[in-house]
């Protein structure tokens, strides 16, 4: 069977896909079992948690995945869920049940849900936000101590921690831009510009999260950082602004206006006024006008931080201010100039003026903010969404329908936090960013323990689908074990499935492994993995690491049958490889009777070697008598026993050549009679009958010697 | 603290090498080459962290470093070694051995000879072969030496096509790591616990020494030898343990320092200041150890970032037969100098350093969390 790989091809089943992976599925294999959905691993593989509320509906129709290369309309199909991937392929069933089996597509597509894993950028996402998140996880831990001060503390960790992942969020975004830059092919680089606009609109969501739920900034510094949001993402004007003040005369460039509408627009009144007062120095006639407007400007009165200025004293100023850019306005003072009149309209927060910038505006948040700016500059967090949906209303006039981003921003300013968290889940591709988010609200104690109707809670479950997805990649898996650890319930479940099926190429990734499953006292799996690898090291004939292997997963039962193997090479050879570590057991020696036997006549055979024959008889004679030795084996033990036995003086006791002599009865007598013996058979037993002659021979003969020895012994 | 540089690349970095400077040149360090792992695709990379046409002196691109060139790799590429200036040799874990170009002038690197299955199992009872990853090679021009896990050891010579000589069944388990000890001697280290030492000078099959831990055969995983004193080894373990050898004598190491919580995959001395030595494990951490007697107030204690805490320091006191007149700071072994004061260099625990290396004032440790970190201030 071939396999067929698409990181890119055959991908589309992202979150969105498969908030109806069910009927996504089920429309893929019609006729395939039905038990298929049911099967797909404790429901975290199957979306259907999107239904929150609703149970009856989809929120969107599940987007169909057209595989190339198969056709559903002649073949049924069938498929199985895997931990992250989907399996499909042919059946040689027709369509209308007619008994020709056509040859079948010989190939198994492997379908991939989560496609941004296979993005070479997106990686660098994946591994550093990686790290900013188990930071994240490890801030409960460092905290204990320090009670009095936790609250705060966390606090400040909790921003810090949002604006690290959304400045790597932002790194990524620029690299890709650079990327889709340089691309040659336009089909390759309109995938990254699609791509850019994907991780701005995830950096632009997060951080309005952060503004409203993170850091909590109540009425007056509320609009400061929406204001900083604003600029951070419509960021065109900073290359208008150095274009213009680049140019020879900065009053004669053609877009002069719309750099100062921009400008006040966005509330940088300061730089709006420099550009004024360079208009104002070339044209007499409109100097008065300009430095009115500058006045203007420049006398807004703004929250600034650290000052004891309350908000009531903010509003009466504002208030005052606002009166007198008005009084102008209806005094005509920049009747005269339109473009300076549209501009005193503007910082009125004249609706119809701001609307006719719609152009310069971008986009209806942006609007919003301007809009708060100029006439509701207290707002206060609750009153946002009101202004957002009229906000929205007004910019889009009834001409086009929000998309999905409006709605998710307009879920933010609502407060709804799943609600944002469940259209981020749909509309974006990866479950990086609502896994990452949800955890740092869940973290923020936003999250009230909203518990679904199958598996653990909204946080864990997304956490499980993205470190889902990581473990489906080919080296992206290191990552995944971090964040099955963090989650309580089922991820320890979730690791032990995933990490069974890490394919163990190399002894030293199977090492990682390894030592991932032993920090996590995963047993079963430890046993496994040593399992694996040894059975791997015999088929390779590496007996030595065969049996290391054994004893570090302490499998008696393999350490038998890998000394089995020693001691039959033993008998083929005539002598033993691996001494290295045969020698070097020590107490790992006990795992197995076998082994012990392995390591006990091995050392028997150094003793004979150093021609400590007293010590080698007796080690000989208890490895029988203790039942160590497998019956087997006695024979050779015996024939061992042979070349002590004639030696010039006496080795084994009365006592012993006794031993020795039950032992080899006890072997003979057992021995079952042959019905048939052919020709081999009778030349083997033959020699079988020589050596049993030879023995008792010997052994009678050393038994003489030494009751003659121990009698003279006694006797002297 | 010295400033150390990160940069995310989408691959993990399994080996981090140094180029080495000319001998006898002033120039520091600018040229450093790596091999990835488990990657569908694997490469051999050669990145600079050279100035480049000097980029803003205040800008950040300042200690970036740059990809020069790279090539793919068939395999996990398992070790890395700079033959020469031009040559880099490569062991990959489908059991070939390559040795990559570098061509400056137009900053390609290309193959220039390989060795294909020189590391293999032999299936019993078949003649058949399966390749067996090699895990180690070290060069010392013209010879290349790699062990594997089929317990092989291989001598090349660049300009040969075949194996110069091969010890098959050199161990019975795998080989972990090799070094060159004396010329015609190398040192290897085994996953039982155990240091060989084989003389090419002689025939035949067996080690002309074995040293090794007691008792518990803890896996050895990397080795390297004094720069200057060739009797002294340091060997890292899979409990994280750091062991000093002296070769010439016992059959145990000289001190047992305990050091990293998970396996130890390299470990360097530096090869001027060899009073400094440098870990990275498993655990995710990296450690400066400094051993020379001249810093002043000395404390056997801990940094790390800030805090210290006691370290854990034990040696098995093998000082009856030691009489030198140049005793090494790491063999030392009287109370009073056997103090090592130890730096974790990495910021923040990320996942497994795999590899380091070191050359003059600069560092480069490379990470299963994807990311190369360079220091070029080690001493500042």
């Amino acid at each position: 069977m071939a396999e067929r790989r698409g990181p890119c091809g055959i991908g589309g089943f992202g979150p969105a896909g498969s908030t109806g992976g069910a009927r996504a599925g089920s429309s893929l294999a019609t006729g395939a079992e039905p038990e298929a959905r049911a099967r797909s691993f404790g429901g975290p593989a199957n979306s259907r948690w999107l239904r929150l509320g609703a149970m009856e509906e989809l929120d969107g129709e599940p987007t169909v995945t057209l595989i190339p290369g198969v056709n559903s309309s002649k073949k049924q199909m069938c498929f199985d869920w895997g931990p992250g991937e989907m399996l499909v392929c042919e059946t040689s069933f027709n369509k209308k049940e007619k008994s020709e089996t056509v040859p079948g597509c010989p190939v198994i597509y492997i379908i991939r849900k989560d496609v941004d894993v296979y993005s070479q950028i997106l990686r660098k996402l994946f591994n550093e936000s990686h790290g900013i998140f188990v930071g994240l996880q490890r801030i409960e831990e460092e905290l204990t101590g320090k009670s009095r001060k936790a609250h705060h503390f966390i606090f400040c960790r909790l921003v810090r921690v949002s604006k690290n992942y959304r400045s790597v969020i932002r790194a990524c975004m620029e690299e890709m831009h650079q990327v889709a830059i340089a691309a040659k092919d336009p089909a390759c680089s309109r995938q990254f510009s699609s791509q850019v606009s994907i991780l701005s609109a995830m950096e632009l969501i997060w951080n309005l999260c952060e503004i409203l739920f993170i850091e909590v900034a109540p009425a007056g510094p509320l609009l400061l950082h929406l204001l900083d949001w604003v600029r951070l993402h419509v960021c065109e004007v900073d290359n208008l602004l150095a274009d213009v003040l680049g140019s020879e005369n900065p009053r004669k460039h053609e877009s002069f206006w719309k750099l100062v509408t921009i400008l006040v627009l966005q509330g940088r009144l300061d730089e709006a006024r420099q550009m004024l007062s360079k208009e104002a120095d070339s044209s007499p006639t409109s100097a008065g006008m300009c430095r009115i407007l500058g006045d203007l400007m420049r006398t807004m009165p703004v929250l600034s931080p650290g000052t004891t200025q309350t908000l009531t004293e903010l509003e009466l100023k504002w208030q005052h201010w606002h009166e007198e850019c008005e009084r102008h306005l209806q005094d005509g003072t920049f009747a005269s100039s339109p473009h300076l009149e549209s501009l005193c309209k503007i910082m009125l927060g004249d609706e119809a003026a701001l609307l006719e910038q719609k152009e310069l505006l971008n986009n209806w948040y942006h609007f919003l903010v301007t809009r708060l700016l100029y006439s509701h500059p207290t707002v206060k967090p609750i009153d946002l969404h009101f202004y957002a949906q009229s906000s929205l209303d007004l910019f889009l006039g009834g001409e086009s329908s929000p998309e999905p981003l409006d709605n998710i921003l307009m879920a933010a300013f609502e407060f709804d936090i799943h609600q944002v968290i469940k259209e981020c889940s749909i509309a974006l591709s990866n479950w990086w960013f609502v896994a990452h988010l949800t955890d740092l609200l869940d973290h923020c104690k936003l999250l009230q323990s909203h518990n679904l109707y199958f598996g653990s809670n909204m946080r864990e479950f997304l956490l499980l689908e993205y470190a889902s997805g990581l473990f489906a990649h080919h080296s992206l898996w290191q990552l995944g074990v971090d964040y099955f650890d963090y989650c309580p319930e089922l991820g320890r479940v979730s690791l032990e499935l995933h990490i069974e099926r890490i394919p163990l190429s190399t002894e030293q990734k199977a090492l990682k492994v390894l030592r991932i499953c032993e920090q996590r006292q995963m047993t079963e799996q430890v046993r496994s993995i040593c399992k694996i690898l040894a059975m791997k090291a015999v088929r390779n004939n590496r007996l030595g690491s065969a049996l290391s292997w054994s004893i570090r997963a302490k499998d008696a039962a393999f350490a038998t049958l890998v000394s089995d193997r020693f001691l039959r090479d033993y008998c083929e050879r005539g002598c033993f490889s691996d001494l290295d570590l045969i020698d070097n057991l020590g107490p790992a020696m006990m795992l197995s009777d076998r082994l012990t036997f392995l390591g006990k006549y091995r050392e028997f055979h150094r003793l004979y070697g150093e021609k400590r024959f007293v010590d080698a008889a007796s080690l000989l004679l208890s490895l029988m008598t203790s039942q160590i030795a497998p019956r087997s084996f006695w024979m050779t033990l015996l024939t061992d026993a042979l070349p002590l036995l004639e030696q010039k003086q006496v080795i084994f006791s009365a006592e012993q050549t006794y031993e020795l002599m039950r032992c080899l009865e006890d072997l003979t007598s057992g021995r079952p009679v042959h019905g048939e013996p052919d020709a081999q058979r009778l030349q083997d037993d033959d020699i079988e009958t020589t050596k049993v002659e030879m023995l008792r021979l010997a052994l009678a003969r050393n038994l003489a010697r030494a009751i003659i020895k121990e009698g003279s012994l006694e006797g002297s | 603290m010295e400033e150390i540089y990160a940069k995310f690349v989408s691959q993990k970095i399994s080996k981090t090498r140094w180029r080495p400077v000319p001998a006898g040149s002033l120039q520091t360090a600018e040229t450093f080459a790596t091999g990835s792992w488990d990657n569908e695709e694997n490469r051999v990379s050669l990145w600079s962290i050279g100035d480049f046409g000097n980029l803003d002196s205040d800008g950040g691109f300042e200690g970036d470093h740059q990809l020069l060139c790279d090539i793919k790799h068939h395999g996990d590429v398992m070790d890395l070694q700079f033959f020469d200036q031009e040559r880099i040799v490569a062991a990959s874990s489908t059991g070939s051995v390559t040795l990559f170009l570098h061509h400056p002038n137009n900053q390609t690197l290309s193959v220039g000879q390989q060795w294909t299955a020189a590391h293999y199992h032999t299936s019993p009872g078949s003649l058949s072969c399966r390749s067996a990853p090699c895990t180690g090679v070290v060069c010392s021009n013209p010879e290349i030496v790699t062990v594997g896990e089929d317990g092989r050891i291989n001598l090349f010579r660049a300009d040969h096509k075949e194996a110069v000589r091969t010890i098959d069944n050199a161990d019975s388990s795998t080989l972990h790591a090799v070094t060159f000890l004396r010329t015609p001697e190398i040192l290897t280290v085994n996953s039982i616990g155990q240091l060989k030492i084989w003389d090419f000078r002689q025939q035949g099959n067996e080690p002309s020494q074995i040293l090794s831990l007691t008792g518990d055969r803890v896996p050895l995983h990397c080795v390297d030898r004094h720069p200057n004193q060739q009797h002294v080894v340091a060997t890292g373990g899979q409990d994280g343990m750091l062991s000093i050898w002296d070769v010439r004598q016992g059959t145990m190491p000289v001190s047992l320092l305990k050091a990293h919580e998970a396996e130890m995959w390299e470990v360097h001395f530096h090869p001027s200041n060899p009073d400094h030595l440098f870990t990275c494990s498993e655990d995710g951490s990296l450690w400066h150890w400094d051993a020379s007697t001249d810093a002043p107030e000395k404390s056997s204690l801990f940094h790390e970032g800030g805090r210290s805490s006691i370290f854990l320091f034990h040696s098995i006191s093998n000082q009856a037969n030691v009489h030198q007149s140049v005793i090494s700071s790491w063999l030392s072994t009287d109370p009073a100098k056997d103090r090592i004061e130890i730096t974790s260099l990495l910021p923040n625990r990320t996942l497994s350093v795999n590899s380091l290396d070191v050359l003059g004032p600069c560092l480069v440790c490379g990470t299963d969390a994807e990311a190369i970190y360079v220091t070029r201030q080690l001493f500042s």
